[in-house]
């Protein structure tokens, strides 16, 4: 299993280089992979290392190194083995029995046993953002041996396996988080000790986080690097310039600007991906407040649909990195449904719609003012787009202004309010529509809070949809659930789909096997090799 | 009045000036929107508004905003600046650990617009016809013109990414191995870009103070009367007229300190220096309202102190100044 997971992620490589799999020099990194090196991220600062109890991504891409998970997901999200060696599922999808590795141990020598797992799984259940609706399914967790754990759903719940990976997942000591002080201000939430393959040597608060090999991780003869630093670095272009130089090897999820990037990725050392983040499925929308009195209407918000370009912005403003989006789920995750209606480019239609919505244009030439809010974003999807969104609309005779929001808490307040017209935002899908979809539709999850139902939709029909999706053991019935959810939304157009970004990371050619499956730089480096390392 | 009076009066008025800073700056970070309970929920989303309320409620952010201006009050004169919102650390400790980088940052800044601004403001008003007279009063005025983060990128686009002279952030290499020696030499090279971009403003800004004021008192009765009596001319520039030339530049270097530290959140940020200026900025972005709060209040205090300083000078140099 691990030599697939390494050609993989080599070939995934390849075609950056745009080489052939035949390339000797490359081929001899694999057969006998150096030893040694770094690889020096730069990142943003998390609150905490412990990804259970922290949700995003500056926590859980240490978290993947510092904590194993059971399963690994591949590039169609299938769960793999990691610390669960193997499992079985019984014939009603209610129980799970996990077998875990033998001998693994935690950064501090100890076993890592089935009490541990339990404990971990009722960790993030309790405290993790959204531990909660991800496994509120888990009735009971039991553990007959010290290597087996077996875990009873109250119902079919096909997100769980998924949901199993480090990233919503760390396995962490029990012997550690549960002696009884408050999880939430655990003194090891900033120091960790781990199980997974780099265990914690330092963490300097705003500058870096310093992580190194740990010897007795239980995937043999892993890992290859002999660190892992995270770099703070606050300021985009300062980023770009470490890359440049050297001082950095890597850096994911657009870190950098992609005009940099693109410049980046021509010089020899450097190259540029857009592999590896199907699980974060980031899509960007128009959220639409429908208690706002014109954008009841149906025809309003067709309109809106309509006037917007979104070849145009693929291909002007994100440089070809993205793709229109249609649907509330990304077309990379296997819930997708492209057959929903699509509102065609055309001005003339959305004149049209809104005249026969009854807003006639004045004799000034507009309609009716509208605000457009747009959250923290890059600067791509945040300034340019929204600038775009707001002139597209002017042509449409709706006077819109541009209300920027100076930062993240703002945006946050603002939505959380639900004081806004229509705002220019984005989320991610996250592995599984249970995780990270639902919550944006279904009327149960219409709260004062950001990146909930904020508009204010209520279709029964989509709320059963959802509710019978996160049941339903078999696949083809799922897709079909979650297709006629796309469907319905789509039609009601609750809020107006328009592009789904591509995330890049830019590495130095130095580093090989970067992983590349869905969760992408959210998983554990272990099978990273550096070129610069010592030959073994 | 003798200078102890005078000096406690100016004292008596800092200790105000601060009571004020403390309850403006409260007020002005209390009404920027935006709230950090959202912030701290995590940023990927779905937060609930149980968790939100706990988050409220664990840091007092449900209580009106009186009685939390009160609470922070009381906590301010036992000591305490309170606990990080983000760090979870006491702000004091927080603030202890970025000082020294700040303090590096900022004096080799200043010890650097000093000699150069000093030292160009004299050559320019004592040969002002020279080649090199013109050349360096027009590095002055592009100097000064140029906003301090612009300086600071250009920097380091042509010493670290061209050149590959320098390194491009940070104050040491992280990971780096080696002695104290090494380690010596690692922050020296961090420090150079950082330290010239803050520099350069202020040592425009001194070159330009001192040639004005070294022209005026080049042609002064006393200058020609020395050279009159045959005082050597290095010795009469150098000497003479600098001493006398140089009492604004050190009035204005003692009331521009606030600059400095404005001027450190920019190239702080820009070259990710582990000081106080970009902790500040991070805690803006983070509404880490204890954290910015102290940070400010520290900043506060300590422009308070210098312009103390500066008053009780003058009526060191000047006793006019006490009677007035």
């Amino acid at each position: 299993m691990l030599t697939r997971r390494q050609t993989l992620g080599f070939l995934g490589m390849l075609p950056v280089a745009g080489a052939t799999l035949a390339g000797p020099r490359r081929a001899g990194a694999q057969a006998t992979p150096a030893r040694g090196g770094t690889l020096k991220m730069v990142a943003r600062e998390p609150l905490v290392l412990n990804n259970g109890i922290q949700s995003g991504i500056h926590a859980g891409m240490p978290g993947c190194q510092l904590f194993a998970g059971l399963v690994q997901l591949d590039e169609k999200f299938q769960p793999r083995p990691y610390l669960a060696e193997k499992w079985d599922v019984s014939k009603d999808h209610r129980t799970y029995t996990f077998q875990l590795v033998r001998g693994a141990t935690f950064h501090d020598g100890k076993p890592i046993t089935a009490e541990d797992v339990k404990f971990s799984l009722e960790m993030v259940k309790a405290h993790h953002t959204f531990g909660g609706p991800m496994f509120r399914a888990v009735e009971a967790i039991d553990t007959p041996s010290a290597t087996t754990v077996v875990v009873r759903l109250a119902h079919p719940y096909p997100a769980f396996l998924p949901s199993l990976h480090p990233v919503t997942l760390p396995i962490v000591p029990r012997h550690v988080f549960g002696d009884g002080q408050e999880i939430k201000k655990h003194p090891a939430n900033t120091r960790p000790v781990g199980s997974g393959p780099f265990r914690f040597v330092d963490w300097k608060r705003g500058t870096a986080l310093t992580l190194e090999r740990y010897d007795g991780f239980f995937r043999k003869g892993r890992p290859s690097l002999d660190r892992v630093i995270f770099e703070y670095i606050s300021d985009p272009s300062t980023r770009a310039n470490a890359m440049e130089t050297g001082e950095a090897n890597y850096t994911p999820f657009g870190y950098v600007s992609i005009a940099d990037a693109r410049r980046l990725a021509q010089l020899p050392t450097l190259a540029l991906t857009t592999k590896g983040y199907g699980g974060v499925g980031w899509v960007v929308y128009v959220n639409v407040n429908l208690r706002h009195e014109k954008l009841q209407h149906l025809k309003v918000r067709q309109a809106i649909a309509h006037a917007i370009d979104r070849d145009f912005i693929v291909s002007e403003i994100l440089s070809g990195f993205g793709k229109p989006l249609w649907s509330p789920i990304h077309s990379s995750s296997p819930h997708h449904n492209a057959d929903v209606p699509k509102y065609a480019y055309s001005l003339e239609r959305a004149n049209q719609l809104l005249d026969e919505a009854g807003f006639k244009r004045g004799a000034d030439g507009t309609r009716f003012p509208l605000t457009v809010d747009a959250g923290t974003n890059t600067v791509e999807i945040q300034t340019h787009t929204t600038e775009y969104l707001v002139a597209q609309l002017k042509k449409i005779g709706i006077a819109a202004t541009h209300r920027p929001s100076p930062d993240f808490p703002t945006f946050a307040s603002r939505m959380g309010s639900w004081n806004y017209d229509i705002c220019l935002d984005s989320s991610y899908n996250m592995p599984d529509p249970v995780i990270g979809v639902e919550r944006m539709w279904v009327s149960s999850n219409i709260k004062k809070a950001v990146y909930t139902n904020t508009a204010g939709y209520s279709n029964p029909e989509v709320d059963k949809c959802f509710a019978s999706a996160q049941r339903t053991p078999d696949a083809k019935e799922r897709k079909a659930l979650y297709a006629r959810a796309q469907q319905l939304i789509a039609t009601d157009l609750p809020c107006i789909f328009v592009v789904e970004p591509t995330y890049y990371t830019l590495y130095n050619r130095e580093l090989v096997g970067l992983p590349e499956d869905v969760h992408g730089p959210q998983n554990p480096y272990d099978g990273v090799s550096s070129l610069k390392g010592k030959r073994a | 009045m003798g200078l102890g009076r005078f000096a406690m009066r100016r004292a008596r008025g800092a200790v105000v000036l601060v009571c004020g800073a403390i309850v403006l700056n409260f007020l002005l970070i209390h009404l920027a929107p935006g709230d950090p309970a959202l912030m701290l929920a995590g940023e990927a989303g779905g937060t609930s508004e149980e968790t939100l309320a706990e988050i409220r409620r664990d840091f007092g952010l449900d209580r009106p905003l009186p009685v939390q201006l009160a609470v922070y009050l009381g906590q301010i004169l036992r000591g305490n600046l309170g606990y990080s919102y983000f760090y979870r650390q006491p702000v004091l400790e927080l603030i202890g650990a970025r000082v020294p980088a700040t303090l590096l940052l900022a004096t080799t800044a200043l010890a650097i617009a000093w000699l150069l601004g000093v030292g160009f403001g004299v050559l320019v008003a004592w040969r002002p016809r020279a080649l090199a007279s013109h050349a360096l009063a027009v590095f002055a005025l592009v100097g000064y013109s140029m906003p301090v983060f612009w300086t600071a990128i250009m920097l380091v686009l042509l010493f670290s990414v061209k050149l590959a002279w320098l390194p491009t952030h940070g104050m040491v290499t992280t990971g780096l191995e080696g002695g104290l020696a090494a380690s010596l030499v690692d922050v020296a090279a961090h420090l150079v870009l950082p330290a010239a971009s803050l520099g350069l403003v202020l040592m425009a800004l001194y070159s330009r103070l001192t040639r004005a004021t070294m022209r005026d008192v080049l042609v002064s009765d006393f200058v020609r009367t020395g050279r009159a009596k045959g005082v050597g001319e290095a010795r009469l520039v150098l000497v003479h007229a600098l001493r006398n030339a140089l009492l604004p530049v050190i009035t204005v270097a003692g009331i521009q300190l606030g600059q400095v530290l404005a001027g450190a959140i920019l190239v702080e940020t820009v070259f990710a220096w582990p000081g106080m200026g970009r902790l500040a900025f991070d805690s803006i972005l983070r509404r880490d309202y204890p954290l910015l709060l102290g940070i400010m209040l520290c900043s506060s205090m300590v422009v308070i102190a210098f312009n103390l300083l500066t008053d009780i000078c003058y009526g060191i140099l000047d006793p006019r100044i006490r009677h007035r």
